[in-house]
């Protein structure tokens, strides 16, 4: 119910915000905790300022694909819970949760983040297929960077299940010490606009005054593997670079972040 | 032989035995069940004399004749305005309740008060439904421009006020803004942008702690550390 | 008897190691966490609030809508597919019922008061953990109840009535039965009864009165975990 988005928009031309915040700081804590269920492959919870999203790897053994024989494959999708936000319903995905996924999804596939060939089990009959749950536990702003940093810590976090020899039935109980075939760490960050200001990391709040977004997944040198521009304004070739610039600068920040909680 | 079991002040959970024996009367949050008064509420213990009541510390609001409250509009109906109350109930400001002066028929009710506009109004009916009618032609009702407006718990409205309104004219003076707060825990709050974040913060302040001792002291405090 | 010792080596009264949190989801009016061995409830209260479709809305009274739901990465095995399923459906009704007796929404005509339940991780009595963190999070959503209900599964297995049945235990190989119980606190009054499985009338009621003690212990959790979100600093 409260918006308060003129005054988002007045403080933002003055490179101020409601929460005393400067544009490009992300809110505090950030805190990445991993294996927080242990019925997922591998898992995460992300904490930024007072959203909290959660994100968990599932496994399984399927037919490859007649067109890539040789490789696994890697899905994400995203649940808007309505325990998360008085405004979600329940009910089939809302546009909002469907992007959401998409949006991590092309960052981490585009990225080739994980080494699908290393998936594959017997080419053309089976592979591991993965896929990556990210769920709202509490959203107060800025789902696309919690949800990227979440989807990647859980990767990161992943190990094998057994595999019964004989059967070849999954022995879900049991993990093995494999890690997935991770070989690049991509993450989205994305960036506003409100009133021709770039800002960072905005609250639920803000999130009703901006006039665009971009979101920006780079993996870790840098390299570009989704962007996705939302908003009803458009944005210049020139805001275009000057977001980019900041976007990467902010995933080495996310990175040092997510790094601390890795030891 | 009547026997209390509770101590002034403590925190109760619904469904606690505040009290057994018929020596004591069922307060506001709370019921009897043949010799035993029971809370019905999470909330603070109040005895006074006879009476157990209890404080809830948190919960919904419930509209009351008489409360300043603040609101957003939502819709513009043939009669005026429609808006949400943080409640569960929807509330009537009707053109002859909005302004003293005269409305004509065409006039575009928008140019007065413009849908997601927020307004300071006071409750002056509520039916046996909850169904609410406004008014803001009082004085230090009107419609909002400028400043930012926050959400509480409403419970914790009257210790944002203070005793005669003491909290809140010192948050007022030492942060130098406008502060009206509504009796359904939406709070306006203009002035400097510090010196918002710093009202905000204060009243945050208020509302996690005011169940605790030495109130006033934590707020002073906070306050101060900010000249 | 044959089953004497527990797969995990409780006593036959023991609960799981639980953990209880409120205030877990600052977006919702009401929340709370509630751990039972390896499950794990998250519950949000929002409400009351303005209902929707109109024709559901009782004119009397508000009304609780509760919403349980598995995330699709908590079941033991493969991946759960989102969306709800016959089985979450009918458990969002039970529970609905086991919460109804002690809430009074008299005072909010029209309105419903919508209750989430999402779990991260399961290992048995899911239906429990979720009715004790949801009684949490609308004592801390400020609505008006009579009394807290506290929930647990009890069970049978090969012939010896247990508390808290976990994955393992629900899938000996023997006759097993799984008793969820919800009760009242002050009246041990029952209002979440299921069962799977087979059991004789007086083990049935030997189970059910083992239940007070157990939903005594849930009780006592959900108590602390309360007054811990409003202890002085």
């Amino acid at each position: 119910m409260i918006v308060n988005k003129d005054t988002i928009s007045e403080l933002a031309a003055q490179n101020k915000r409601l929460d005393g915040r400067s544009l490009t700081e992300y809110r505090k804590p950030i805190n990445v905790e991993l294996n927080i269920s242990w019925t997922a492959e591998g898992s995460s919870k992300v904490q930024i300022g007072n959203t909290i999203v959660m994100a968990g790897v599932k496994l399984s053994i399927e037919k490859t694909y007649n067109d890539t024989p040789n490789e696994g494959g890697i899905m994400v999708n995203a649940e808007l819970l309505p325990l998360s936000n008085p405004d979600y319903e329940p009910g089939p995905p809302s546009i909002k949760a469907i992007e959401l996924a998409r949006v991590i999804d092309r960052g981490i596939r585009e990225a080739k983040a994980v080494d699908l060939k290393k998936l594959c089990i017997t080419p053309g009959e089976k592979a591991w297929f993965v896929i990556v749950d990210i769920i709202t536990i509490n959203d107060d702003g800025n789902l696309f960077d919690a949800a990227g940093l979440a989807a990647l810590a859980a990767l990161k976090s992943a190990f094998y299940p057994t595999v019964n020899k004989e059967t070849g039935a999954i022995d879900y109980k049991h993990k093995t010490k494999e890690k997935l075939p991770l070989i690049k760490e991509p993450l989205p960050v994305t960036i506003y606009k409100v009133n021709n200001k770039l800002l960072v990391d905005p609250t639920l709040e803000e999130e009703g005054a901006y006039d665009a977004r971009l979101t920006v997944a780079t993996d870790d040198d840098g390299t570009i593997s989704a962007l996705q521009k939302g908003g009803t304004e458009p944005l210049t070739a020139e805001e275009i670079s000057q977001i980019i610039d900041l976007a990467q600068a902010k995933a080495r920040f996310l990175r040092s972040e997510l790094d601390k909680f890795l030891k | 032989m009547s026997n209390i079991l509770i101590q002034e002040r403590s925190i109760v959970i619904p469904g606690e035995t505040l009290a057994e024996g018929m020596d004591y009367l069922p307060g506001d949050n709370t019921y009897r069940e043949d010799d035993k008064i029971y809370s019905k509420i999470l909330g603070l213990a109040n005895i006074s004399g006879r009476v157990i009541r209890i404080t809830p510390l948190g919960g919904p609001y419930v509209p009351k004749i008489g409360d300043k409250i603040i609101a957003k509009v939502t819709d513009i109906t043939m009669s005026g305005w429609r808006a949400e109350t943080n409640t569960a109930y929807m509330a009537m400001l009707n053109v002859k309740d909005a302004t003293s002066r005269f409305i004509k028929k065409e006039e575009d009710l928008s140019q007065i008060i413009a849908i997601s506009d927020y307004i300071i109004v006071m409750i002056i009916n509520v039916t046996s439904q909850n169904l609410i009618d406004l008014t803001m032609r009082e004085p230090g009702l009107h419609k909002i421009t400028g400043g930012r407006v926050i959400k509480i718990n409403c419970q914790k409205v009257p210790r944002v006020i203070g005793k005669q309104a003491s909290m809140i004219n010192m948050i007022k003076e030492k942060t130098g803004c406008e502060i009206t707060v509504g009796q359904n825990g939406l709070i306006w709050i203009k002035g400097t942008p510090e010196g918002e974040l710093n009202a905000e913060k204060a009243v945050k302040l208020i509302e996690e702690k005011s169940h605790l001792e030495g109130l006033t002291d934590k707020v002073q405090k906070f306050l101060e550390a900010l000249a | 008897m044959a089953y004497t010792k527990r797969v995990d080596g409780r006593k036959i009264d023991e609960l799981r190691p639980m953990d209880a949190k409120v205030g877990v989801i600052p977006n919702a009016d009401g929340s709370a966490y509630f751990k039972m061995g390896n499950t794990i409830a998250y519950a949000a209260v929002y409400g009351p609030r303005e209902l929707f479709p109109k024709f559901l809305q009782d004119p009397k009274k508000g009304v609780i809508r509760c919403h349980y739901s598995m995330m699709p990465f908590s079941g033991s095995g493969e991946r759960i597919r989102p969306g709800g399923n016959r089985r979450s459906q009918e458990i969002s009704m039970v529970m609905n019922n086991a919460l109804e007796p002690v809430i009074d929404l008299s005072a909010f005509p029209n309105a419903v008061v919508d209750i989430f339940v999402d779990l991260p991780q399961t290992d048995a009595g899911t239906r429990c953990a979720a009715i004790s963190a949801v009684a949490m999070a609308l004592a801390h959503a400020g609505i008006p109840m009579k009394d807290m209900i506290s929930s647990v599964a009890m069970g049978e297995v090969d012939g010896t009535v247990v508390a808290d049945l976990n994955y393992d235990e629900e899938s000996y190989p023997a006759i097993v039965s799984d008793i969820p119980i919800a009760m009242t606190h002050n009246t041990k009054e029952i209002t979440l009864l299921q069962m799977d499985g087979e059991i004789s009338k007086p083990q049935l009621m030997k189970a059910l009165e083992m239940a007070k003690l157990a939903t005594e212990k849930v009780y006592a959790l959900q108590k602390k975990a309360l007054l811990e979100k409003f202890a002085k600093e």
